[in-house]
């Protein structure tokens, strides 16, 4: 177990800037998501941590030592990879005693850890099969009786789930957290499935184009997004944008669309003052976005009236897509409300969870 | 529709008429002969055999083949797998790899008579036009008969030039099937925690280990009906006689169809095996 330390470390490949900067401390025993895009740094600021890619500039610590120069045989790290990357030449046993046989460590030893880490895994009866004889289901759990019996100082995650299917992969997130409950290593995962970030991180950090835009605990990412790209990238189905203006009537302020006039809160008034006449965008949740049939209360300024463009009735709720002039909205309402296609309905929105963001910059006003 | 019992047969016939009539109808009028007198005329019995197995030069031709067969082999291999395994790492390594294949386009007439340049020995005293004799001279060192040292350096000489056409031939081969192992094993190994020998030893080369297997079986049937290089720099003298240029000289110099035709026999059923080997291998990978 280690904590693991980033300092500006950067990657260039060729003429492309694939990690920017990065600079990240790990705790002891955190679990840490990495999550972006294709191609935003992730996965490579990953295999730089592991030793598999060099870094151009910046350092990596792990523990207290510097291990730029480490090769990964050394740096006492433990990766599953997207595909598991299992020898097809060794049977289930062998491919999870290959560290440790590497390592001297005595026979009996082994047969013991790795016995008991698939007791663990629950892939017991599989010690003599070749990969080739398992499903993905139980590949996954091979690669990560691997990772486990070794215990190393960190688990590196890259992409362990996605080769799964759906139902599998929410299956082995819950086994997976157990796991790091139980075992406490430090461990960076790499996703970029949001929804995988949210549920599985102590905290998560949101990359794009190679720098870190956001690093908190996931309900704070969530709640108090630090730009439109974060805002954008975590929730599912995605934040609303609005481009709209800034206007002031009667000592209060607005953002006004070409169909809608919204108030905004007056706490946030003075973080907005500046912009009053000005364009911005203004974010808003599905979940935060209702029907007056179903919400009769409202704060007076948060409504707007849109037409029905379709309805994804869910079960649990109902996905709404509505339509206000050029804006398409979805909304995330009651799965008994009774709205159709072509409808024109009302709609009110919880302003003191919505958010303003800068157009220029789209950095977060409030 | 319902197909016929004779309609595969139908199909097939063009290949087995050819087959039969350029492949299993020689074989078979070889076989026939061998049991004849050099005119094919006089029944003989197994004295042709006898002749193969017993006669001096034979022995010393079936004692050359094993040398190629277990040095040749060996050789072509083991260098063709580094070969593949190191270029991989380097930047130039299309150049390297072409220089290294190109001798493939070269004849083995051609390559025995560059070699036999290399090779080309003069009485010490003599001004020397090998290469390796004028290296030797520069370190006033005599010069070595290379060709006709019997019998250890003159059958190597001969086993290096065959060395030096084939050997590219299994890098390409190798490096074929080295760059599509997923790297991500070695990656997995290398976090593992293994070094680089380790790595090479424990996950690249049981990888390859199929590949290195076909290699080698071809290897073998090829080089046990090696005849050109030998023909075309000693002739077989000195002690460096293999099988087919001994069925050659029975064949085309000393006129003996019947003591020919047994040796053909003889070199068949030595690669026989081999090439069932193969088969069977083929077959199991549904090739």
């Amino acid at each position: 177990m280690a904590e693991v330390k980033l300092k500006n470390v950067t990657k260039v490949f060729g003429k492309v800037m694939a990690v920017k900067n990065f600079s990240l401390d790990i705790a002891d025993g955190e679990f840490i998501i990495l999550v972006g895009p294709s191609g935003c740094g992730k996965t490579t600021t990953l295999r730089a941590i592991a030793g598999l890619e060099e870094v151009t500039s910046g350092e990596i610590y792990i523990g207290e030592r510097l291990v730029n120069d480490v090769p990964p045989k050394n740096r006492d790290i433990a990766m599953v990879f997207q595909n598991y990357a299992l020898y097809p030449h060794m049977d289930v046993y062998r491919n999870m005693s290959f560290g440790l046989r590497l390592r001297k460590v005595p026979k009996a030893e082994i047969d013991k850890v790795v016995k008991r880490t698939a007791e663990l895994l629950g892939i017991r009866e599989l010690l003599d099969r070749k990969p080739k004889e398992l499903s993905g289901g139980q590949r996954q759990r091979v690669a990560l009786g691997r990772a486990i019996v070794r215990n190393p100082k960190v688990f590196l995650f890259d992409e362990p789930l996605s080769n799964l299917d759906a139902k599998l992969r929410i299956a082995m997130r819950a086994e997976l957290l157990a796991l790091h409950q139980r075992l406490k290593t430090t461990t960076i995962y790499v996703t970029h499935d949001q929804m995988e970030a949210m549920t599985m991180g102590d905290r998560i950090v949101v990359m794009n184009e190679g720098i870190i835009q956001q690093a908190d605990h996931p309900q704070t990412v969530y709640d108090h997004p630090v730009n439109r790209y974060v805002a954008g990238f975590i929730g599912s189905p995605g934040m609303n944008f609005v481009e709209c203006t800034i206007a002031k009537k009667n000592g209060d302020l607005y953002a006004r669309s070409k169909g809608m006039e919204l108030l905004l809160p007056k706490d946030k008034t003075k973080s907005v003052e500046k912009y009053v006449n000005k364009e911005a965008i203004l974010g808003m949740r599905p979940e935060h976005i209702s029907d007056t049939q179903t919400v009769k209360q409202f704060e007076p300024g948060t409504n707007f009236k849109a037409s029905i463009w379709v309805v994804e009735p869910l079960g649990s709720e109902k996905i709404v897509h509505i339509k206000n002039e050029d804006d398409t909205l979805v909304a995330r309402l009651d799965p008994h409300v009774q709205l159709k296609s072509g409808d024109t309905a009302e709609f009110t929105v919880r302003m003191d969870l919505a958010h303003l963001f800068d157009k220029e910059t789209e950095e977060t006003i409030f | 529709m319902q197909t016929k019992k004779t309609t595969p047969w139908l199909y097939l016939a063009p290949a087995l008429l050819v087959l039969g009539f350029f492949l299993v109808y020689p074989s078979i009028h070889t076989f026939y002969l061998s049991f004849f007198d050099r005119g094919s005329v006089r029944w003989v019995g197994l004295e042709n055999y006898l002749h193969a197995f017993t006669n001096l030069v034979m022995l010393t031709a079936f004692g050359n083949n094993a040398l190629w067969v277990a040095v040749f082999t060996t050789a072509t291999v083991f260098l063709g797998l580094i070969l593949a395994v190191l270029f991989d790492r380097v930047k130039y390594e299309i150049i390297v790899k072409s220089i290294i294949f190109m001798h493939m386009a070269i004849s083995f007439v051609s390559a025995s008579v560059i070699w036999k340049f290399v090779y080309a020995f003069r009485p010490a005293g003599a001004s020397q036009i090998g290469i390796l004799n004028a290296a030797l001279e520069l370190f006033h060192l005599p010069p070595v008969p290379w060709l006709i040292e019997r019998p250890w350096i003159n059958n190597l000489c001969l086993i290096a030039v065959g060395v030096w056409v084939w050997t590219g031939f299994c890098m390409v081969v190798l490096s074929a099937s080295y760059k599509s192992i997923p790297k991500q094993f070695l990656e997995a190994a290398r976090v593992d925690g293994a070094g680089e020998w380790i790595i090479f030893r424990k996950v690249i080369f049981p990888l390859l280990m199929p590949t290195v297997t076909v290699l080698a079986t071809t290897m073998v049937i090829f080089v046990l009906k090696v005849f050109d290089i030998v023909y075309v720099m000693t002739n077989g003298n000195f002690g460096t006689e293999v099988i087919a240029n001994r069925m050659y000289k029975e064949m085309f110099q000393f006129r003996n169809f019947g003591r020919s035709s047994a040796i053909a026999v003889v070199l068949l059923l030595f690669v026989l095996p081999m090439m069932l080997l193969n088969l069977r291998r083929f077959k199991k990978e549904g090739m």
